[in-house]
């Protein structure tokens, strides 16, 4: 472990320890994920103040991300920036909040932001609609995705609106059996 | 941020009292604050930017006021830090003098300082009235992200600042105190910033009352709070990052302040205390993390298999955490003590191999069955002395190998009740499955530790059928006329299952009773006489031979002993049982090894090779390679626990030969699933089942730890094998122990304990306490189903209501529709053979109707809301536009289409 502390100061390791539910080996290997990412780039030794920013491209090559058909929008939600970018404590809050240790509330909380396409703060027909067409392809006909559609806002949408609100979501979601064990990227 | 605020407060307040007029400052300070908090979100400079202006903020002492809360937070720190000391009023006229000069100091000093340093070209004084407007400008400018490009501004802004330092100094000077000090000033500039700063506003006040006290105690419990808290907060990391220093600052600085008098040192060596616990904890925890295995391979299976083929991977590994516990608890309490400390092998009778067995102990075919020399040695129960106490220490070690044996269950139980209470909790608010069906289909069956693209295919291609299968459903249970069917199905399914039950008991039954008329025939009464007599004659014959050994020994000591492998000796039927089950675990290794090298190894170099030169697809055709079988692999692995279980008493080495073969098996299945096995076409539920196989567990435990107790209590333990030789049962070393090394009174204590009338009262007391949990989890239960139907009953309320709303308009919207229906039909028979062919057409077509009219606002929910309402979905898409002129009359009433 000698070699593989001097990329943080303890006080760094401590921080980001309280900030996210990681131990300091797996934010250490967080670290060489991102760095490994853009060896050019990112320098070997964490620096707090170097501006350093990875495109959302390069980090939706990463192996856990690439085959999920929401990568886009999970690294949009997460990335602090509007251009397209992400530092280090994006991606580290990024899976600190996809792993299985997070609770319920706030994985619900960061669900509903990747699952609103469009960012109205409301799960709508269209977000459904889109949400289907990435998991099915084109698989089911245009009725089909109305059924679809229809029934997940009949079921969730409890206040009437049409559209799913965050409370709805919640609502639904932490009584999935299977959403902890879906949401969650171990690193 | 509120608390903050409230410091500042505090602070100009004592800035007041100093004397010090900051009314040209306070219409900004406030104006900031709520800069402050706006900005709290926005900040998007790197930490260090930040850093840098604090310290340059707190190099120029005078501008403390405006400065942001954590440069607050810290002046009240060292106030209060000051401050305690400080608490006699004798010196209190003296202080407030000092704090006064030493203000005019600190202004001037920054004075000085600022002007040493600042450029000459905004030496220029500049009078400006809207000094309020431009420091907010000014301390804007400060926090821009842009930090390099904005000298300009800051130069500007560092000319305000001159300014209103001018402008104070003036006031200062205008209540015409201390002019002369001001070249004191001067010289104390090389005093150092730091110093300046902090003296500027401290020591003013000289008491903290104590609802301030209990004020700072409440924000520091606060962020401590929010220390602990702050991973489980949905902020960016940048705020986490900030807002935890700012807490720690905050705790550090106040933390000190808190005690009072006697009790202020033992406070502080509380929170140092708690300091060190905390990061004690954290370093566990690092440390218990680290020491889990297999992270990365189960990383690797996640992501080619999906969550459910690792669950099976991770159950292994629990396992082996579980049988680690009990290796260290066998071999640390029992096989390494008599390894040690015990009588070494060939000294007594059980610890050698009969003469006899000699010539073939070491043959291969031997040892493979565990016979000879592994038979004799520590692995077996036979092999234990029942020597009360062993070596230097006086390890008492029949008593250790009660109760390790009897612990080990104790503690594979509660591990595997705790591990299902925590299952269950986890997942002990699932609602209703039809409730949530299709969004649960939606928004939760994709995986996100898929990270390969066959599996992703499977996956997509699974959720696909997943969701027509729900779509099918859902249209099938709009119709009813197949309920008939389907319960005679049901009927027929039952009936079936029946059968094949009676059919296998009926098996059972006639297996066994033909197997009974055989034994029968052996004369089983005769084989048991003619074994007890035999073990009889052996105890006789040896008693004889020890006697003699004896008499000898004591007769005259140069006689050689008889060698211990020559003296008889009478069926250990302890470690029997435990050969027996070590047996069955290896043989279980074996097949399974053997299973998974021939049907998927084999199988998948078969496929993949010979695929070359066949005549159809091997891959996608017929044998194709296997896929992974979670439950057939984790029913065998409970079956091996269960069987480790019962055998683990009568042989101690069994649990090491488990542990090897956990550990291998690890690293086999790892190998052979990445390498033969084909992700699953059909993906499961894995949660559902989780406490499923843990139930199945606990009820192998249950069953494996029935025998065993069984024997301990009732059978009497062989005569000359084992560490309770000589006892008429085996749980007397209990007793004895009591006897011989505790005080009298406990075993009095016992003897009282073990009296049926303390025990039935005691079973009663139990059973009492288990009816009244009992009733009320009932209680609960028909509370909680209660509280769920009245939600319920709110939803539809609520939809109702919607659909009220909807359905005034659908029905004028009716009404318009039938007056140019029945004016102009224009396809009757279409209609006839709609209504005949879906009677509730009509309710369908509705909804569509009213979509596609534009008058009345689309009712969205019209054609979702009626559940359990029959509703046409196939059949639509051709049918509404041709359909909707005539649909309108024979739609059922408004009422009923809202129902």
């Amino acid at each position: 472990m000698g070699s593989k502390q001097s990329i943080f100061t303890e006080e760094q390791l401590d921080e980001y320890q309280d900030c996210t539910v990681f131990t300091r080996k797996e934010i250490l290997r967080l670290y060489h994920r991102y760095h490994s990412l853009a060896p050019e780039i990112v320098p070997c030794h964490f620096n707090d103040c170097a501006d350093i920013k990875l495109p959302l491209e390069l980090i939706s090559e990463m192996p856990e991300l690439k085959e999920n058909p929401f990568h886009q929008k999970v690294l949009q939600v997460f990335s602090e920036d509007k251009q397209n970018k992400m530092s280090f404590n994006d991606f580290l809050n990024m899976f600190s909040i996809l792993s299985d240790l997070t609770p319920q509330h706030l994985k619900a909380h960061y669900a509903f932001k990747v699952y609103d396409f469009n960012s109205d703060n409301f799960i709508c027909q269209s977000d459904v609609e889109v949400m289907l067409a990435k998991l099915t392809g084109d698989e089911l006909s245009d009725e089909e995705v109305q059924l679809v559609c229809n029934k997940v806002m009949e079921e969730g949408d409890l206040d009437g609106d049409g559209k799913l609100s965050f409370t709805d979501f919640e609502y639904m979601i932490t009584r999935a059996p299977d959403f902890m064990s879906t949401f969650h990227i171990r690193i | 941020m509120v608390n903050t605020n409230k410091t500042k407060k505090n602070n100009r307040e004592d800035l007041e009292k100093i004397g010090i007029q900051i009314d040209a400052d306070e219409t900004t300070d406030t104006a900031e604050e709520e800069d402050d908090d706006n900005e709290e979100e926005d900040i998007k400079q790197p930490a260090k930017i930040r850093k840098k202006q604090n310290n340059r903020k707190s190099s120029k002492p005078s501008d403390e006021d405006e400065d942001n809360s954590d440069e607050d937070t810290k002046l009240k720190a060292r106030n209060n830090r000051r401050r305690l000391p400080v608490q006699n009023g004798i010196r209190k006229n003296k202080n407030d003098k000092d704090d006064e000069s030493d203000e005019e100091k600190s202004t001037d000093t920054a004075k000085n300082s600022r002007t040493k340093a600042r450029n000459k070209d905004n030496g220029k004084g500049e009078e400006s009235d809207d000094n309020s407007e431009l420091e907010g400008e000014n301390k804007k400018t400060r926090k821009n992200p842009v930090h390099n490009n904005n000298r300009n501004n800051r130069n500007n802004a560092n000319k305000r600042q001159k300014d209103e330092d001018n402008k104070k100094v003036k006031q200062a000077n205008s209540r015409g105190n201390r002019k002369g000090e001001k070249d004191n000033g001067k010289d104390k500039k090389k005093k150092g910033k730091s110093s300046s700063s902090s003296s500027s506003s401290s020591d003013s006040e000289d008491t903290l009352s104590e609802g301030e006290l209990a004020k700072v105690l409440e924000e520091v419990e606060e962020k401590k709070m929010l220390i602990a808290a702050i991973r489980t907060k949905a902020w960016r990391m940048k705020r986490k990052l900030t807002t935890l220093k700012e807490s720690q600052e905050f705790v550090e600085k106040f933390e000190g302040a808190l005690g009072k008098g006697k009790g202020r040192k033992f406070y502080a060596y509380k929170v140092m205390m708690m300091k060190k616990w905390i990061k004690f904890k954290r370093d566990f925890e690092n440390f218990k993390t680290s020491c889990i295995p297999w992270e990365m391979k189960i990383k690797e299976i996640e992501s080619h298999f999906g969550s459910s083929v690792a669950s099976y991977f991770i159950f292994l590994r629990w396992l082996y955490g579980i049988n680690l516990v009990l290796f260290s608890l066998t071999f640390g309490l029992v096989v390494i003590p008599e390894v040690l400390m015990g009588l070494p092998y060939g000294s007594i009778p059980r610890k050698t191999v009969p003469r006899k067995e000699q010539p073939t102990a070491m043959d291969f075919s031997v040892l493979w069955e565990f016979g000879g020399y592994i038979k004799y040695s520590a692995l077996f129960y036979g092999y234990y002395n029942n020597e009360r106490m062993i070596g230097v220490f006086k390890y008492r070690l029949p008593l250790s190998y009660f109760m390790v044996g009897v612990g080990s269950f104790g503690y594979s139980l509660m591990v595997v009740i705790r591990t299902m209470a925590r299952n269950a909790r986890e997942n002990g608010i699932d609602g209703d499955d039809g409730d949530f069906n299709f969004s649960w289909k939606m928004f939760t069956s994709w995986d996100y530790l898929i990270g390969n693209p066959e599996t992703a295919d499977n996956k997509f291609a699974s959720i696909t059928t997943s969701f027509k299968e729900s779509i099918v459903d859902e249209e099938e249970s709009q119709k009813d006329e197949n309920i008939h069917l389907r319960r005679f199905l049901i009927v027929l399914a039952n009936f079936l299952i029946f059968c094949c039950l009676a059919g296998s008991g009926y098996l059972i039954f006639y297996v066994v009773k033909k197997s009974q008329t055989y034994s029968t025939l052996e004369e089983l009464t005769w084989y048991q006489k003619n074994e007890l007599a035999e073990e009889e004659s052996i105890k006789n014959k040896t008693l004889a031979m020890v006697n003699s050994f004896n008499f000898t020994n004591s007769t005259s000591e140069s006689i050689p002993a008889i060698d211990p492998a020559d003296f008889p000796r009478g069926p250990c039927w302890e470690t029997g049982v435990g050969l027996e089950f070590t047996k069955l675990t290896v043989s279980d290794i074996l097949v399974t090894y053997g299973s998974i090298l021939v049907g998927d190894f084999l199988r998948a170099l078969f496929v993949r090779f010979i695929n070359y030169c066949w005549c159809w697809d091997l891959e996608y055709g017929f044998p194709s390679y296997t896929e992974f079988d979670i439950s057939g692999n984790v029913l065998g692995l409970i079956f091996n626990q269960g069987m480790i279980w019962m055998g683990t008493f009568y042989s101690p080495g069994l649990i090491g030969i488990n542990i090897l073969r956990l550990l291998t098996s690890m690293y086999f299945q790892c190998w052979a699933v990445m390498c033969c096995n084909v992700p699953q076409s059909r993906v499961f539920k894995a949660s559902g089942s989780n406490n499923f196989y843990m139930s199945l567990l606990l009820l192998i435990l249950f069953l494996s730890l029935l025998p065993v107790i069984y024997t301990i209590m009732t059978f009497t333990p062989s005569f000359d094998c084992g560490p309770f030789s000589g006892k008429t049962k085996m749980f007397e070393v209990i007793m004895e122990t009591i006897q011989n090394d505790f005080p009298a009174f406990i075993g009095k204590l016992f003897s009282y304990a073990s009296n049926p009338g303390l025990i039935l009262p005691g079973i009663l007391l139990m059973v009492l306490a288990i009816y009244y949990l009992n009733a009320t989890s009932k209680t609960y239960e028909t509370a909680n189903l209660e509280l769920k139907r009245k939600m319920q009953m709110l939803r539809d309320e609520q939809k109702n209501r919607r659909n009220n709303k909807y359905t005034v308009n659908p029905m004028l919207q009716d009404l318009e529709d039938l007056l140019p229906n029945n004016a102009n039909v224009n396809k009757p028979e279409s209609n006839q053979i709609v209504i005949g062919k879906q009677p509730n057409e009509a309710t369908r077509a509705n909804g569509k109707h009213g979509k596609e009219m534009t008058l009345a606002p689309p009712p969205p929910r019209m054609v979702v809301t009626k559940p359990p309402n029959p509703r046409q979905v196939s059949h639509i898409p051709g049918q509404p536009r041709s359909g909707t002129p005539g649909s309108g009359p024979r739609r059922p009433s408004p009422g009923q289409s809202r129902h």
